[in-house]
């Protein structure tokens, strides 16, 4: 057993290297000099950095991203909430039907409902912009906020909620004083994932963004140009940074909003 | 507290109406409008209305969409077969082996893919490339003189980087399926004299199915759509169904077509799916 075992840790800690090759080489190639990427490397620069603060057409896709993500996790999350209380707090026909319906954008091929969605919007004659993204992404965002909000429901003691009603609060006050409070870490959470997974997300974006290109649309752009991939490189850098960086926020709250649980449980 | 029938049904569809009409506009509608539009046809600007089946006959005669359905379908169930494969000892050691440091072995999973998609699918250019890091490092190491050439830009190269991009959304549902064997399970059939072999493909492997199952189905889906892994690592012989999905709704301006491609690619997709499941089913029903 505790030979099986270490091949099983060699094979662990070598698929491991696997898995960070790609990322380690991004900080690798954002801070070399040369212009060309590939080994041996020339000497340490932080002119890709730099390079990035004077690309007018990058700042205007980061705006646009930014619009995009804010927008589309603030809607997604909405919509989330609602499909997840209603899910898991009351028990009704045709629930198990609509959910599974509304959760597919999950495993749907991209390109199906982006390439869906931009035949109706050539349909309608609407021109396409931010908003066309915002929707697209929102569709495809509030899968991944009932799967957040959907624990932090769940997590949710009913007791509370009838001593509520029991002292008198209306059902908007019970949500409002009782359910929200308990429930804004998962709400957080959501809303940090929601905004990265947008800020990444390519295919709808690619479709349905018209001239209003957002950061992996610019990204993607940028790819044709050899001269322009180091900087590029400092980008992905500069995004692994803040993806880790709202992940670590959303764990955090996460986590709190299992404390906070925990806490009312055991004073019970 | 139990509230009667009509009472839930009433304050359940209240809230959930907002996203399920939310998804009827923005996924039923244009799902239903992508299967009509396969059936009509279009002359370079013009839509023409009637109902045919000329570009499902051409999607099904022409042997281009033919081998492009075909090669998604391989390198989608090939890129499924090795990421299940390598992800389930991954998997296993975390549950079985990771002790006090499950939660750090997850983390350490999950990092690397928060890095752009995009980027990294570029990144494996730059490793499996010419000039790249990986013929840079055998010419180091004097293995080879020359650079390697089959590396990029074709099908294998499309399914290493596809590993490589979908290894956490099978690690993490089978190891959610090893962390729900009961333990004792397993200290019972070692009682009973069981190796730990028979222990591994009598208890643990149909188990953790659910997982695996799983595992493949969030893969294989949505990769025999991809776009960008084909375009930036498959080179000519790597494109895959996407691709030419993505030409014909632009370049050649044949939408119809395209959403042809569209509804057949979902069709066969759903199919195998539905086959795959049934033929496991047994796994799924039991626990």
């Amino acid at each position: 057993m505790s030979k099986s075992s270490k091949y099983l840790k060699i094979f662990a800690f070598t698929y491991l290297i696997f898995l960070y090759a790609p990322t380690l080489l991004l900080p690798i190639f954002s801070f070399n000099k040369s212009q060309i990427i590939a080994f041996p490397l020339t000497g340490f620069s932080f002119q890709w950095f730099e390079a990035l603060l004077y690309q007018d057409a990058l700042h205007d896709a980061l705006k646009n991203s930014l619009i995009v993500a804010i927008s589309s996790s603030i809607l997604a999350t909405i919509l989330g909430t609602l499909a997840s209380r209603a899910t898991t707090r009351y028990d009704f026909k045709g629930k198990q039907a609509s959910l599974t319906f509304i959760l597919a954008p999950l495993i749907l091929p991209e390109i199906i409902v982006g390439v869906s969605l931009l035949i109706v919007l050539i349909q309608l004659g609407i021109t396409l912009n931010v908003w066309s993204v915002i929707l697209g992404h929102t569709l495809l965002l509030t899968p991944f906020s009932i799967i957040i909000m959907n624990s932090a429901f769940n997590n949710l003691d009913l007791s509370l909620e009838e001593a509520s009603m029991d002292l008198g609060e209306n059902q908007f006050g019970t949500f409002y004083r009782v359910i929200l409070p308990l429930v804004l870490p998962g709400i957080i959470a959501s809303l940090l994932i929601g905004f990265t997974l947008s800020l990444d997300e390519f295919i709808i974006a690619f479709f349905l963004t018209g001239t209003d290109t957002t950061l992996p649309v610019y990204i993607w752009a940028q790819f044709r140009f050899p001269k322009k991939l180091p900087a590029t490189m400092a980008l992905g850098t500069i995004l692994l940074i803040v993806s880790l960086m709202l992940l670590s926020l959303s764990e955090y709250f996460r986590r709190r909003s299992r404390m906070l649980e925990d806490s009312i449980h055991n004073k019970n | 507290m139990k509230f009667t029938f009509n009472n839930d049904t009433k304050k359940g569809w209240r809230l959930l109406s907002i996203p399920f009409i939310f998804s009827l506009l923005l996924l039923a509608a244009p799902l239903t409008m992508m299967f009509l539009l396969s059936f009509w046809t279009q002359d370079y600007l013009t839509l023409d209305k009637t109902f045919t089946f000329k570009n499902y006959i051409e999607a099904a005669t022409q042997p281009v969409y033919k081998l492009l359905f075909t090669r998604s379908l391989i390198i989608s169930l090939t890129a499924t077969f090795f990421t299940v494969l390598l992800a389930f000892p991954m998997a296993y050691f975390i549950s079985f082996h990771g002790g006090e440091r499950k939660a750090l072995w997850l983390f350490l999973i999950t990092i690397p893919f928060w890095t752009s998609y995009l980027i990294r699918m570029f990144l494996w250019k730059v490793i499996l490339g010419y000039n790249g890091v990986l013929n840079s490092f055998l010419i180091w190491l004097e293995m080879i003189t020359e650079p390697l050439t089959f590396l990029l830009y074709n099908a294998n190269a499309v399914v290493l980087a596809l590993t490589h991009g979908w290894a956490p959304f099978a690690i993490l549902p089978i190891f959610v399926s090893l962390e729900k064997i009961d333990r004792s399970l397993l200290e019972a059939s070692t009682d009973l004299g069981d190796s730990a072999i028979d222990q591994f493909f009598r208890i643990i492997l149909p188990l953790s199915a659910p997982g695996v199952i799983g595992a493949a189905l969030i893969i294989f889906i949505p990769t025999v759509g991809d776009y960008i892994t084909p375009k930036l690592v498959g080179g000519t012989d790597g494109l895959m169904i996407a691709n030419m999905i993505q030409v014909q709704f632009s370049k050649a301006n044949n939408a119809p077509l395209a959403a042809a491609l569209s509804v057949s690619s979902l069709m066969i997709v759903s199919f195998i799916s539905i086959v795959f499941v049934l033929f496991n089913r047994k796994y799924l029903r039991r626990y």
